[in-house]
């Protein structure tokens, strides 16, 4: 019973996270080309970005820990062995370093890069160009990590070992 | 400097790529 709830709780902080990840690439950045073409672009700037993105950073971390958390605790898996890409564990394992990959981005290249872009933190035009550039090509890494990531991840427990294709 | 994930159907496509190349390895040489 603690395990499916675990899973479950998993499974929402990362409809969460990815939810918005898809977000960001495929509504707001289109939408903010738009908007400042038209001077609307401060209202999203000001008042949906950096919510969406508070959502966006801590729903990384509960997903990252409760997945964690699930193969510490389930019998047939085991956290070491998923990272270490052994046994019955390396299908999700794969899938795990994926999402492992994808967290460092957002709290290492993304949310640090994304508070000088927003203005959150103080910076001259020249590094917020940068910072965009880098926040913008680590979010863009993240939506095309997360098409492997999430066939990992269910295919772990839906297949096991995986079939060869040739 | 353009690359595949400057666009939206190019982040898509290299991520169904990868996955491609993840199963080939996964399925091959981790199991």
């Amino acid at each position: 019973m603690e395990l499916i709830i675990i899973r479950w709780l998993h499974i929402l902080a990362g409809i969460t996270w990815i939810g918005l990840l898809y977000y960001f690439n495929f509504v707001q950045g289109p939408a903010m080309a738009a908007a400042k073409a038209d001077g609307t672009a401060a209202g999203i700037s000001k008042h949906v970005a950096p919510r969406a993105l508070l959502w966006f950073r801590w729903g990384a971390v509960a997903t990252w820990v409760l997945g964690a958390l699930y193969l510490m605790r389930a019998g047939n898996l085991s956290f070491g062995d998923a990272f270490m890409l052994r046994g019955a564990s390396a299908t999700i394992g794969v899938g795990a370093w994926l999402g492992t990959i994808m967290f460092f981005n957002v709290w290492v290249l993304i949310w640090p890069n994304q508070k000088k872009v927003l203005g959150i933190v103080q910076a001259d035009d020249a590094t917020k160009a940068k910072a965009a550039r880098v926040a913008f090509l680590a979010s863009r890494t993240n939506t095309m990590l997360s098409i492997p990531m999430v066939f990992f991840m269910v295919a772990g427990p839906h297949m096991g070992v995986l079939p060869k294709l040739f | 400097m353009k690359t595949p994930l400057d666009s939206i159907w190019g982040t898509i496509i290299s991520g169904l790529v990868l996955t491609v190349i993840l199963y080939v390895f996964t399925a091959n040489f981790l199991h």
